[in-house]
């Protein structure tokens, strides 16, 4: 039995639960709660007025009911009775009574809104901070509505208690993420703000909260408090573990104040002022100094809060993500962590590297780690830990140690939780593609994959070894080779049949050679998986085949033979039957020729965001998503689905959406015949259907659709037509943005504290198509979201008005180029956010002439025979300058791949100089022209020559490139 | 409850999320606006999955909250004793510790600070200890009004509102001051 009964025991009430709790079963439990409940409505009703304890017992009672799960539909009343009452305790049962049960019965807030009016004014400390709780507890629009303009004044008033000041900072904050446009501060702010310097620790741990959210959303208004909080931090952190009295925890000083104020700084960017960066560097490094000291007390309690106060401030480096010296101390300290005995410590630190991977200054100093987190994959008890440990190796990952981090995984994976297998997958998957240095190694990886984890491989895993396997011709004949021999296997899961069937179906004429796999083993080898596979598999295999009887001469009776069958023919299933009725007419009455065109091998797919990339954000939660996504999307550039070194010779223009249905029905298809053409696109479309859902940035799928369905062509005329009216002007680091992007399309175009925009574009002859990714950063939507694309020339085109904090949304630019330019088209952004004021910026679109290059390939003689028909004075641009980066091989020869022209070889008579060629595409005409660039070591100078058929070009050219060696 | 541990021990979400099938779960929460960070809700629960209090900082249906403390209830008492105190559900950071017979439960969001909200815990379980005289899992079934008045005197709004031991057991024991005495006060039976 409890030691003491402070306060009012309610007999009635303790009997009350007592009784429940005797309840042997459910049943009983329900009779005794129905018993009381006819009872307290009795009573309710009764003629008798109850007096004010017996009315708060009932409540009271009511109360318990609600909270073992029952539903209770009346006391509502007596409750809010209870509120008027003077009596401290019948007041306070009636505030938790509403708390807890009410709903926006309105008739109900009104009086309850009234309550709480007389308690706010009843100058009473005590009944202030009920009627305070209740409205944070509560927090509805009803009550933002009647008290957000009363609540600042409480909570600014000089002769307001410290414990109602608490309350008030609380309430408000509430109120404000409810309805943050009913909750205005203005005038109040400055006030608000000096909270910070309150004497009262208490105030300030309250008030805090209040003033972390109004910063997240209006970081300019608030930003005096960058250097309050900075003093206040190092006041406490240099404080003796005693000087704080109660508000020391553990001999720790204030942790969760402490706590808070680093969370506040995470809304600003580093001090601009150089003292109070002085001061904060200085606090962190105390903070990263104390966890090296010995404890001063072996209880848990004390390592926990100096370890969070610890952890918040690696989070703060972080964030500022400049202080190369921090952030390597934070990874040494969250190194000695991994090994910590707590595996909570553990946890938290292989959580928190992962965001010190991301980090430029950090991941390698992360990589020196990667035994000890192989060893926590495999050697930790909680598979929490172990999931943090497998997310960290994926963060860490790169082309120096992809291989031996995907060989980790796959050996993990054999024993890995059933919960975490199919994210595992995801991630072996995207790591096999994006540092997949051979594709040998690739197509083994991901058929490992398949192998080991079969049932967790989803459709999009290996439709995109398929696609990746068809788009690159140098890897089908391994791709082939390799399956055949995994479909060996004796049991081999279904996944594998499928990507068997498929890749045997196009390649197999790459294998026949040897009699081993000659046509006909391999088909006999497919039909032995057949008739256990599932229905979709089963049409997957018809496909095959039929494509065999193309690729194949000889096997055509066989397979004949068998789709002649009852069990195929006359298969109960339609789209098998339909299928095998349409294979075995098709190879009976087409000609060869008829035959090889409708089967002819697949066309390469379009290049586009690696759909498993596109699931796993979407496993992840739009949290994890909004500004990696960009990231990933750098790194990515120029890997396997890059496309970055794939010649100009595919057919494939992308677009994002249309093609997804099959509606690109096959180039090479002939609408000669319906049946072959339905034949087609059953092989086509059936595996890539699902694309349609996997593109990127699925946090707001429907927003998504909206925008990516209907790309929208941005005309390129000659002409400069001025920009509209109200557009701000080019920032001023537009140029130098732009040259950014001279030698490459993706990336990061512009960030600041607000918004990411990053691009992802591709070019082909005079078309290009350009990916915009707008990220909003914050945790509050932008609302009225436009951008403008001005280019010379005029276009609106509109975007889902409305940015979720923390989503990003896409849009797609089509670009023709008709003629040559100069000027980069202007990208308008305008937005508002809550209680923001609008913002409104302007950039330049990278799109430069070069983009619009095709590399000409040719031998010397013709070199120096074009380069003297280009002779005339203008024709020529010629510009010596510094060289501003570094002058290494390597990277100028990347440089200038990047710009688009072919690099030729041995043409210049110096060894040491570069020499190019390309076409530039527009609409209108050609322009041929030739670049020569000499670089001088010694006197770290360059001198750079360009000879176009087209002055403007030669000129425009020669301005672009000199900003970028 | 004398303050024996055994160490126990995490994601944002969306109000709406509870009502949808799991299936559309991802959805609605990539498209509920971020409430900003804070804890979310705290549940207190019996080795026996028995909810003894539950205390929400965010706007939910009483289905919702069934369904989230059903599903939770039983994630937790399923993981074993020294296994971490946090873990992933659903786009919340679950942070749970066991105080004897009671399981403390706190889901915070995605950029929370876990090992502040384990201290929170800790710092609950002092007041309510020190207010009940070494408390057990009866006091809190007999005086639960009393433990959420603690508790709203310690957070508001899913917010530290005052951490000091000393202030908010203070404010509780004016409060108790302020009672008017009567025939029927007596101490809670014998069970």
């Amino acid at each position: 039995m409890p030691a003491v009964s402070k306060g009012d025991g309610m007999r009635g009430l303790a009997v009350f639960i007592s009784d429940i709790r005797n309840c042997k079963s459910k049943e009983a439990e329900i009779k005794r709660i129905n018993k009381e409940l006819a009872n307290i409505r009795s009573k309710f009703k009764g003629d008798k007025a109850l007096d004010g304890y017996s009315k708060k017992k009932y409540v009271c009672k009511l109360l318990f009911i609600f909270l073992l799960g029952h539903d209770i539909d009346f006391g509502h009343m007596e409750a809010v009775n209870l509120l008027s009452s003077n009596k401290y305790t019948e007041k306070q049962i009636g505030y938790l009574f509403i708390s807890v049960l009410v709903n926006s019965n309105s008739e109900l807030i009104r009086l309850i809104n009234n309550a709480i009016k007389n308690d706010l004014s009843s100058r009473n400390p005590t009944f202030m901070c009920l009627a305070l709780h209740c409205i944070a507890n509560v927090g509805s629009r009803e009550m933002a509505e009647a008290f957000a303009s009363e609540i600042p004044r409480i909570l600014v008033a000089g002769d307001t208690m410290d414990s109602v000041k608490q309350s008030a900072a609380l309430c408000l904050l509430r109120l404000y993420k409810t309805s943050p446009d009913l909750v205005l501060m203005g005038e109040w702010t400055s006030r608000v703000v000096h909270l910070l310097n309150d004497q009262h620790m208490g105030v300030v741990t309250a008030a805090i909260s209040l003033i972390t959210c109004l910063s997240q959303k209006n970081p300019d208004e608030f930003k005096t408090c960058v250097s309050l909080a900075v003093s206040r931090l190092s006041r406490i952190v240099s404080s003796a573990s005693t000087d704080l009295q109660d508000y020391t925890y553990y001999f720790v000083p204030a942790p969760w104040l402490s706590c808070k104020l680093l969370r506040l700084l995470q809304c600003y960017p580093p001090p601009e002022d150089g003292a109070v960066k002085g001061r904060l560097v200085e606090c962190l490094e105390t903070i990263l100094n104390k966890a090296q000291e010995p404890p001063k007390s072996k209880k848990v309690q004390h390592s926990n809060a100096k370890n969070a106060i610890l952890f918040e401030a690696i989070s703060l480096i972080i964030h500022y993500d400049s202080e190369p010296n921090l952030l390597v101390r934070a990874c040494n300290q969250l190194g000695q962590f991994l090994q910590h005995r707590e595996t909570n410590l553990r946890y938290l630190a292989l959580e928190s590297m992962c965001t010190l991977a991301s980090s430029e200054f950090s991941h390698e100093a992360v990589k020196t780690h990667i035994e000890t987190v192989i060893n926590a994959l495999k050697t930790e008890r909680d598979v929490s830990v172990r999931q943090r440990a497998a997310d960290l190796l994926y963060a860490m990952c790169d082309r120096s140690n992809a291989k031996q981090i995907v060989a980790e995984m796959l050996s993990y994976l054999e024993t890995a939780d059933y919960s975490i297998r199919e994210e595992m997958v995801l991630k072996v998957a995207i790591l096999a593609e994006k540092y997949a240095v051979d594709y040998s190694w690739y197509v083994d990886t991901i058929l490992n994959l398949i192998r080991i984890a079969g049932d967790y491989v989803s459709e999009e895993v290996w439709y995109r070894v398929i696609q990746i396997v068809i788009n690159r011709d140098d890897v089908q004949g391994y791709a082939a080779k390799t399956v055949f021999e995994a479909l060996q296997a004796p049991a081999c899961h279904e996944n594998m049949v499928k990507v068997g069937g498929y890749i045997l179906g196009e390649f197999g004429n790459l294998i026949a050679g040897d009699p081993r796999s000659s046509p006909l083993v391999q088909f006999n080898l497919l039909h032995s998986k057949f008739h256990l596979c599932s229905v979709p598999t089963r049409a997957l295999l018809l496909s095959a085949y039929i494509k065999f009887i193309n690729l194949f001469p000889e096997t055509k009776a066989t397979i004949q033979e068998v789709l002649r069958c009852d069990s195929q023919i006359r298969n109960s299933d339609v789209e098998l039957q339909q299928r095998a009725v349409e294979y075995l007419k098709l190879s009976s009455i087409a000609s060869t020729d008829v035959l090889a065109t409708v089967l002819e091998e697949m066309p390469p797919f379009p290049e586009r965001e690696s759909s498993i990339l596109a699931k796993l954000k979407k496993k992840k939660g739009p949290g994890a998503v909004s500004v990696t996504e960009l990231d990933d999307g750098k790194r990515e550039a120029g890997e396997l689905n890059g496309g970055g070194d794939r010649g100009p010779d595919t057919a494939s223009t992308p677009s994002p959406s249309a093609d997804l249905l099959g509606i690109r029905s096959a180039a090479p298809v002939g609408a000669a015949q319906t049946n072959a053409v339905a034949v087609i696109s059953h092989f086509h479309s059936y595996p890539f259907i699902p694309y349609l859902s996997c593109c990127l940035s699925a946090s707001i799928p429907a927003l998504f659709c909206g925008l990516s369905l209907h790309p929208c062509p941005v005309l390129w005329p000659p002409s400069s037509a001025p920009p509209s009216e109200d557009p701000a002007p080019p920032l001023s680091e537009a140029d130098e943005l732009l040259n950014k992007f001279v030698c490459k399309n993706n990336g990061v175009l512009f960030e600041n504290q607000l918004l990411q925009i990053g691009i992802k574009s591709e070019y082909r002859q005079n078309l290009g198509r350009m990916y915009l990714f707008y990220g909003n950063k914050t945790s509050v939507q932008f609302a009225s979201f436009t951008t403008t694309v001005s280019c010379p020339g005029e276009l609106h085109k509109p975007v889902e008005p409305l940015v979720e904090g923390g989503a990003q949304i896409q849009q797609v630019l089509n670009i023709e180029c008709i003629t040559d330019f100069s000027d980069a088209p202007l990208l308008n952004i305008k937005f508002s956010r809550y209680g923001g004021a609008l913002q409104n910026l302007t950039l330049k679109l990278p799109v430069t002439i070069n983009k619009f290059f095709q590399p000409t390939e040719m031998s010397s003689s013709d070199f120096f025979q074009r380069w003297k028909q280009l002779s005339q004075p203008q024709q020529e641009a010629q510009k010596i300058f510094k060289a501003n980066h570094s002058m290494d091989t390597e990277v100028l020869k990347a440089k200038l791949l990047g710009l688009g022209t072919a690099l030729l070889d041995n043409i210049d008579p110096n060894p040491e100089n570069y020499v190019c060629a390309g076409v530039i595409q527009t609409k209108s005409q050609q322009i041929g022209c030739l670049l020569r660039l000499e670089p001088n070591a010694q006197a770290q100078m360059y001198r750079l020559t360009l000879r176009c058929s087209k002055d403007t070009v030669s000129k425009r050219l020669c301005e672009l490139l000199a900003q970028q060696f | 409850m004398s303050i024996s541990e055994t160490d126990r021990g995490l994601h944002r979400w969306s109000p709406h999320l509870a009502c949808s099938s799991a299936g559309d779960f991802e959805m609605v929460a990539a498209v509920a606006a971020r409430s900003g960070e804070q804890m979310q809700f705290m549940l207190l629960f019996s080795r026996q999955g028995k909810l003894r209090l539950q205390k929400w900082y965010v706007p939910l249906s009483d289905k919702e909250k069934k369904k989230i403390t059903r599903e939770l209830v039983q994630t937790v008492l399923a993981r074993k004793p020294k296994m971490c105190s946090f873990l992933e559900w659903r786009d919340l950071k679950i942070v749970y510790k066991r105080y004897a017979s009671l399981y403390f439960c706190c889901a915070i969001e995605d950029q929370d600070n876990e090992l502040i909200t384990l201290e929170i815990i800790h710092r609950y379980v002092e007041l309510l200890d020190k207010y009940f005289g070494s408390v057990c899992e009866l006091d809190i079934i007999f005086n639960f009004e009393k433990a959420y008045f603690i508790l709203d005197e310690f957070l508001l709004g899913g917010e530290a509102q005052e951490t000091s031991k000393k202030n908010v057991l203070k404010a509780i024991e004016q409060a108790d001051l302020l009672q008017e005495p009567r025939h029927e006060y007596f101490n809670v039976p014998v069970y």
